[in-house]
């Protein structure tokens, strides 16, 4: 019987811990599948965040470390600076990357280091319980926007990739979804882009992926993909931002 | 050929710890340690070696997390109020036991404080200073030849055991000037480190971590780092006695104290007081069995620093009661001088010798 599905060799055998329907498992799959297609699994460092992603140490199958919460960037600078010719990248949550860790994000982008981030925006705090995240939407309810996100209050949700667009050092910028699959096959284009990237020396990378909490949005995991194309991609419109100009001369 | 050299302590130190095979410096800018950073910054290139600075003293140690965990001989610098902000990230780099370097060129606090010498950061030095059971081991110079020697020693500690080092300086060792002899370039050499996060090539991946999420990964994380500690302290104890045989006073001191402290115990010698000076080299480990040993032998203690009383406290739990121990404390914002910790001494020495009488 022909084998017509397996596990990418970017991951480990240890199963996931993330929740039914949560779509982190998919971008998982997405960067290991970069990496094994890539070639770049054996010489890849990634850097785990806190918040939910925070064990992805066990389920990438490449060298990793764990970094303190908002600090991966930093930390991936320091892995990039020693060793050059290897592959880092950082995996990140909103909160991790775009609340306590934005000076790191942004300047680590604005020095133009050669990593690749993967940010998982899902409009809220998942690991501690459903908070309000710097990208919870207007009228959004969360444990601690219980009336809903008032951004009279508290501001707008932050649009990272638009935010950092402006920084000469980043070379690749792209928000992508994982609502359906046509959107999860043009994420795993983005991702592999943005390895590609960093590979080429360009500069800095960053894949923002629209992502789904089933738990935390208190929705069915089918509900969740509907509410994230339906509410989120209208606020964080699905788009290349900035790519090095031979990837867009190969594409044109 | 020995080089002899005249240098600042900060640029003594820079040095010392490029000698040493250092090649990776992350930092940011904060007086009194900026020599530091700046002479990082034109030296690194000529050795092929890395500075970088960094948006911010929260983000340059977690550089030296990265750096550290990738296999490289790595520091950062800083003074007071950039230490506080480091300190999650020596929690982690503990956690992690990830080697490095980190120097602490003290300033007087709390807060914003002022730029004058101090040594008030001893507590957060030498007792883990971020979250968490751990310590680092914390070395103490007293002189510019010992700003450029501790480096050295520091990187060895801090490869055999997989921790981190501070050097616990002053903004008078940072700053002044004193003839030395640089250390020899590319000792220590380097060392194996198979649990480096490197790219997993032909091996099982390595994974740098300090999460045990389960209680007893967690458990058995901390069980690893006291049995650590206790190596360490059993091993690398180091401080250096003067005319303590005959001494009725002891007096313990460490950096630019023990420089005063010096000068003033030569003079209360000069009128024939029975005084002797103990100096920790390590304030981590403690030298608290040599203390508890001076006590044994029935001698007075007087601890100086410039602190409302920090290493104080450790004095008093190696005597543990057994002889008085009294406290000059001068408080940040003024050095003491050589004539007050002589006055100090004297007084001290005749209630010493009372209890000896």
């Amino acid at each position: 019987m022909n084998k017509v599905f397996a596990r990418s060799a970017g991951l480990t055998e240890t199963a996931l811990s993330y929740c039914p329907g949560c779509t982190h498992g998919i971008v998982h799959r997405l960067v290991a599948e970069c990496l094994e297609e890539l070639s770049l699994r054996e010489k890849t460092i990634g850097v785990a965040p806190v918040g939910c992603a925070v064990t992805a140490y066990k389920f990438f199958n490449c060298d990793m470390q764990q970094a303190a919460h908002g600090r991966a960037p930093a930390v991936a600078t320091g892995i990039k600076r020693v060793l050059p010719d290897r592959t880092v990248f950082t995996y990140q949550g909103d909160g991790d990357l775009a609340s306590i860790g934005m000076a790191e994000i942004v300047h680590a982008a604005a020095r133009g280091e050669k990593i690749t981030v993967i940010f998982i925006n899902n409009a809220i705090y998942g690991m501690t319980g459903g908070q309000m995240a710097p990208t919870t939407l207007a009228g959004q309810i969360t444990t601690t926007s219980p009336t809903g996100r008032d951004p009279e209050k508290v501001g707008h949700p932050i649009r990272v990739c638009e935010l950092l667009s402006s920084l000469q050092g980043v070379a690749f910028l792209a928000r992508v979804s994982t609502h359906d699959p046509k959107h999860v096959g043009l994420a795993k284009a983005a991702i592999k882009k943005a390895f590609q990237t960093q590979e080429a020396k360009q500069g800095f990378a960053l894949v923002e992926v629209l992502s789904t909490c089933p738990t935390n949005w208190g929705l069915s995991p089918i509900e969740s993909l509907k509410w994230l194309e339906d509410k989120m991609i209208p606020y964080y419109p699905l788009a290349t931002f900035k790519q090095p100009e031979e990837v867009t001369a190969v594409g044109s | 050929m020995s080089e002899r050299v005249m240098m600042k302590g900060n640029e003594a130190l820079a040095e010392g710890a490029i000698r040493a095979g250092c090649r990776f410096f992350f930092g940011y800018p904060i007086t009194p340690q900026n020599e530091i950073p700046e002479y990082m910054s034109r030296r690194m290139p000529q050795v092929e070696g890395t500075f970088l600075q960094a948006e911010s003293e929260v983000s340059a140690i977690n550089m030296v997390y990265g750096a550290g965990a990738a296999g490289a001989r790595v520091m950062t610098s800083s003074s007071s109020p950039g230490i506080s902000l480091k300190m999650e990230g020596l929690s982690y780099l503990a956690g992690s036991e990830i080697p490095c370097l980190i120097a602490n060129i003290q300033r007087g606090g709390p807060g914003l404080g002022g730029l004058a010498p101090s040594q008030s950061d001893y507590f957060q030095a030498t007792k883990g200073g971020g979250h968490g059971d751990y310590h680092a081991i914390v070395l103490a110079p007293n002189s510019v030849q010992e700003m450029a020697d501790m480096p050295g020693l520091g990187f060895v500690l801090a490869d055999r055991y997989r921790t981190q080092v501070i050097i616990l300086s002053d903004a008078i060792l940072g700053q002044m000037m004193e003839p030395l002899t640089l250390p020899e370039m590319g000792f220590p050499g380097p060392v194996e480190k198979p649990w480096a996060t490197t790219g997993a090539a032909g091996r099982p991946k390595n994974i740098i971590n300090s999460l045990g999420l389960l209680g007893e990964e967690l458990y058995a994380i901390n069980l690893r780092l006291q049995e650590k500690y206790g190596r360490i302290s059993a091993a690398e104890v180091r401080w250096e006695e003067e005319n303590t045989a005959d001494a009725d006073l002891v007096v313990v001191a460490y950096g630019t104290t023990s420089r005063i402290v010096k000068s003033a115990a030569a003079l209360a010698r000069a009128e024939g007081q029975r005084v002797g000076l103990f100096r920790p080299l390590t304030l981590w480990p403690f030298p608290s069995e040599a203390l508890a040993g001076l006590a044994e032998a029935g001698k007075h203690f007087l601890v100086a620093e410039m602190s409302a009383g920090q290493m104080v406290e450790d004095v008093r739990l190696a005597v543990n009661g057994k002889t008085p121990v009294a406290l000059f404390g001068k408080l940040n914002g003024i050095i003491p001088t050589v004539r007050e910790i002589y006055a100090v001494i004297k007084e001290n020495c005749a209630v010493a010798k009372d209890g000896a009488a």
